[in-house]
């Protein structure tokens, strides 16, 4: 068995579990890579359907190019969609691009508490989310089964126990449980699966004329392309065999404080 | 300079690796100064972590790259386990970094449960310490057999070899008594790079490996692919009109076609198709894969049923003994009830008894007969299932002999099976699933005032002529004459009924046995006390009997009617053993099959130094002058 094998079969067994253990589960569609794997995942795990609903938080910042390769996947692959956005937030205009909140706040306003809205209106009491332990250090301390409170914050000094594949799935009225099946990928093995599956991704990842490309997409004014001649899925994944820039390099609100992202996470955000 | 890592073409075999020790040993100094001289940091950090400590106005430390909170890096403390990656040319690696302090013993524990390999650190200056021995003795109740100890902070102690070597000694004696034994010893000072990537010139006199050469050693466990079939159900979902049962094989491999029976029920069907979404269909599978399979015949399967080979099936049981490791925040008292987790089985269950608890620090005995198991102990339990359940000793297949316990939603508990009885068919229960215990109108407690006394079962075991017959019959008639409701259960007399399909053969006999008990049991729950006569030679089978007995709160009182072999069979009333002499009779005990003496006998009556008379009113002294049969329920 092959080391993607590996992680592919233990996450497989984590969407199971999830799917098995939350009568009201949802997955998160951030149309990244990393969501594009879990999608395929998911697929795999139950015979090529997604039993449950994709969540799109929607910032109406995304690049525009994510938003037609969205909908074109959803309806390609039979997806049940949902969109959910902080329309009072946006009608305010209380975000950082108006220049009224730090790029920070505007995460905690347009994705977290956008977020908050859609888990509020439908009630999911488990939500499956693609991030990674090794996208930044507090990710690095999840749990698979990750639980969040009332106030959807994450209690990061006193996180369940996880023994052998044994997830706390039992939950009090009011929270709900993040579920993390991608936690034990790296960035280089989700190419890697993306190249060995065949699976398509937004063209925003590849060189373009100018020699840019997106590693980690986010909303358009605060993410930035790196330097790159990767035009294809196996040229990242050379690129990335040899590279020692980090990931989220060019995600700007990681940036503002040492403990900003620490700070956002423990309110709820990814 | 660091030096520049590999460029690997392919992807690497991957080992996951915790890194264990008391608090402030220096175990995340000791993984950023790892990745930082393998060259693993990614561009910046290094520079980005100097100028935080700057603009903090704190020293710089190696340790916050790993604890990536901010409150660790406040009270420069782990706080959680964390996982992060780099490599050799050898291989990829996961480490593992958990908290060294008692108070976060649980992510410790979360962080080992997902390693096959341990680092333990140990400060040169503060030798062996409470948590470093502690944290040796969970890997060891983990499993995890690959360790490496490495002595830290060398440079506290002057680089000293006398310092290295005495706590070399003194831990590798800690070990050796857990049956571990570390793969290497290595003095290092993590905070200045010595013996991580090289060797240091500053300890000339180590002459061993450094840490690198040190977790290129360690070998991947294999997969548990040549093991029996274990398939535990996950679920069963219906897509595309196929019915089709998805898990993981946790060991061995199955093939479509194959006959697999499914535990606890025992019902069985064949392998018709394996599935797999967007792969290339193959008529096998094996541990590790979470596969599909339909099967060729439709049979009732829900999630938590085992799969496995007829051959090699798993234990069927409801009570094993157990190692547990307690994180609840209330202590885990005998008779508490919570959930058990094993594989996809989630039954409720409750302590049965306590052994004994380990100070997992000095494994010494701590607290002898314990009520209760409190937070971050060990102990050595017997545990008791309300339903019957699938699993396998930890030592034989560990992915099926290890779980969790959930006290009110929390995961308080990890263990590992120790052993577990193959349950009879009372344990297991009734064969139909469509069946209840239909539980009378009148309590026993209402039997027993009227009656005056409660229902009881003697069990009277010995030898052939040995008397139990005789002295059956005297207390049936001694009991009744005191207005004791008392009725006695001849073994004999059960043959040309109840057991008249049975033999003598061991099977046939542990049957009949079952069957007394079972009768026995009805009995004494109508509020009759029964007193069965039944040689019952096998300590297995009478164990059972107590089971049984156990099982329908029925008092159980057994007595060993005890005589020689040679004074049964100068007796011989019924010429048996003249006849079994002359090879008449097969399977006779004392002659051709074997009598296993009573250990825990309730009552041992000698018949060869007493009348049968004695021998009955002995029975009755212990019986009814210390209350054992009163109306007035306590427990025994």
């Amino acid at each position: 068995m092959s080391p993607l094998d590996q992680l592919e079969n233990q996450s497989i067994f984590i969407l199971r579990e999830a799917f098995h253990k939350f009568d009201n589960l949802a997955m998160l569609w951030s149309i990244g890579k990393d969501s594009s794997v879990l999608l395929w995942l998911a697929r795999k795990a139950f015979f090529g359907h997604v039993p449950f609903p994709l969540v799109h938080v929607d910032t109406t910042y995304k690049i525009p190019e994510m938003i037609v390769f969205r909908d074109r996947l959803a309806k390609e692959w039979n997806l049940q969609l949902i969109v959910g956005k902080n329309e009072e937030a946006l009608r305010d205009g209380r975000t950082y691009p108006n220049g009224k909140l730090t790029r920070v706040e505007c995460c905690g306003a347009l994705k977290k508490d956008g977020l908050r809205m859609v888990l509020d209106k439908h009630k999911f009491t488990g939500v499956i989310v693609g991030v990674r332990r090794d996208e930044d250090p507090t990710r690095a301390k999840e749990r698979y089964f990750s639980p969040r409170d009332k106030n959807m914050e994450w209690n990061v000094e006193d996180q369940p126990p996880e023994l052998w594949d044994q997830f706390k799935t039992d939950f009090e009225p009011g929270t709900h449980i993040r579920i993390h099946p991608l936690l034990h990928w790296t960035e280089l093995n989700v190419w890697e699966y993306i190249q060995r599956e065949n699976i398509p991704v937004v063209s925003l990842y590849f060189a373009n004329a100018r020699g840019e490309r997106y590693r980690s997409l986010g909303c358009a004014p605060c993410t930035f392309p790196i330097q790159s001649s990767a035009r294809s899925v196996a040229e990242i994944v050379e690129e990335l065999r040899r590279t020692k820039v980090p990931e989220r390099a060019g995600r700007a609100q990681d940036k503002e404080s040492e403990d900003a992202f620490e700070k956002l996470r423990r309110d709820g955000y990814m | 300079m660091p030096p520049e890592p590999s460029s690997p073409c392919a992807p690497q075999e991957q080992l996951k690796i915790v890194i264990v020790g008391h608090v402030d040993h220096g175990k995340s100094t000791f993984v950023g100064r790892l990745f930082h001289d393998t060259g693993s940091l990614p561009e910046g950090k290094y520079d980005q972590l100097v100028e935080v400590a700057r603009r903090r106005g704190v020293p710089f430390e190696f340790a916050n790259l790993m604890d990536g909170l901010q409150a660790e890096r406040d009270q420069n403390i782990t706080i959680d386990t964390a996982q992060i990656w780099f490599r050799t040319p050898r291989r990829q690696y996961v480490i593992i970094d958990a908290p060294g302090h008692k108070e976060f013993l649980k992510n410790m524990i979360t962080g080992a449960a997902n390693a096959s390999a341990a680092l333990l650190l140990i400060d040169a200056k503060e030798g062996v310490q409470e948590q470093s021995r502690r944290h040796g003795f969970l890997l060891s109740l983990m499993g995890i057999r690959q360790l490496a100890v490495l002595v830290n902070k060398m440079d506290l102690c002057g680089f000293d070899e006398t310092v290295f070597r005495r706590i070399e000694t003194e831990y590798r004696a800690f070990l050796a008594r857990l049956g571990l034994n570390p793969s290497a010893f290595i003095p290092i000072c993590a905070r200045e790079g010595d013996g991580l990537v090289a060797r240091s010139p500053r300890m000339p006199w180590y002459t061993g490996g450094n840490v690198i050469e040190a977790l290129d050693a360690f070998e991947a466990p294999p997969r548990p692919v040549h093991l029996p079939l274990r398939f535990p159900i996950q679920d069963i979902y219906r897509f595309d009109h196929r019915r089709i049962l998805a898990g993981r094989i946790e060991s061995g491999a199955l093939r479509a076609g194959d006959r697999l029976v499914f535990w606890p029920s025992g019902k069985s069907s064949a392998v018709n198709t394996i599935e797999r979404w967007s792969a290339p269909s193959t008529l096998a599978a094996s541990a590790g894969e979470s596969v599909g399979i339909t099967l060729a015949e439709q049979i009732f399967v829900e999630r938590g049923q085992m799969a496995t080979h007829e051959a090699d099936a798993a234990t069927v049981c409801r009570e094993f003994s157990a190692k547990l490791f307690w994180m609840g925040r209330e202590p885990l008292g005998i008779g508490r009830r919570v959930k058990l987790k094993l594989t996809t089985q989630e039954v409720d269950c409750e302590i049965r008894s306590i052994e004994r608890v380990i100070d997992a620090s000095t494994l010494e005995e701590t607290s002898a007969g314990a009520k209760e198991i409190r937070r971050n102990d060990v102990a050595e339990i017997v545990i008791r299932a309300r339903q019957p359940i699938a699993l396998d000793a930890h030592a034989a297949i560990a992915e099926t002999g290890r779980f969790v316990l959930v006290d009110r939603r929390e995961v308080s508990g990890g263990g590992v099976v120790v052993a577990a009885q193959r349950a009879s068919a009372t344990e297991l229960g009734p064969k139909s699933e469509n069946l209840t215990w239909a539980k009378g109108e009148v309590l026993a407690s209402e039997r027993a005032l009227r009656n005056g006394h409660q229902g009881a079962v003697l069990w009277l075991t010995g030898l052939s002529g040995s008397g139990k017959s005789t002295i059956a019959g005297l207390l049936e008639r001694e009991l009744f004459n005191r207005g004791i409701h008392a009725y006695r259960l001849d073994g004999d007399n059960l043959r040309y009924g109840l057991s008249a399909d049975l033999g003598f053969s061991p099977e046939d006999r542990s049957e009949n046995i079952r069957r007394a008990a079972e009768a026995g049991r009805l009995l004494a729950d109508a509020g009759l006390v029964v007193i069965s006569s039944l040689i019952s030679p096998y300590r297995a089978d009478r164990a059972r009997v107590r089971e049984i007995m156990k099982e329908g709160q029925v008092r159980f009182f057994e007595v060993y009617v005890r005589c020689p072999l040679e004074v049964c069979e100068a007796r011989d009333p019924k010429k048996l053993y003249a006849r079994a002499r002359a090879g008449e009779i097969p399977h006779f005990t004392g002659i051709s099959a074997p009598y296993e003496e009573p250990e825990n006998a309730e009552i041992t009556v000698r018949t060869d130094q007493q009348t049968p008379e004695e021998s009955a009113a002995n029975i009755l002294d212990y019986l009814i002058q210390t209350g054992r049969l009163a109306s007035v329920s306590y427990d025994i």
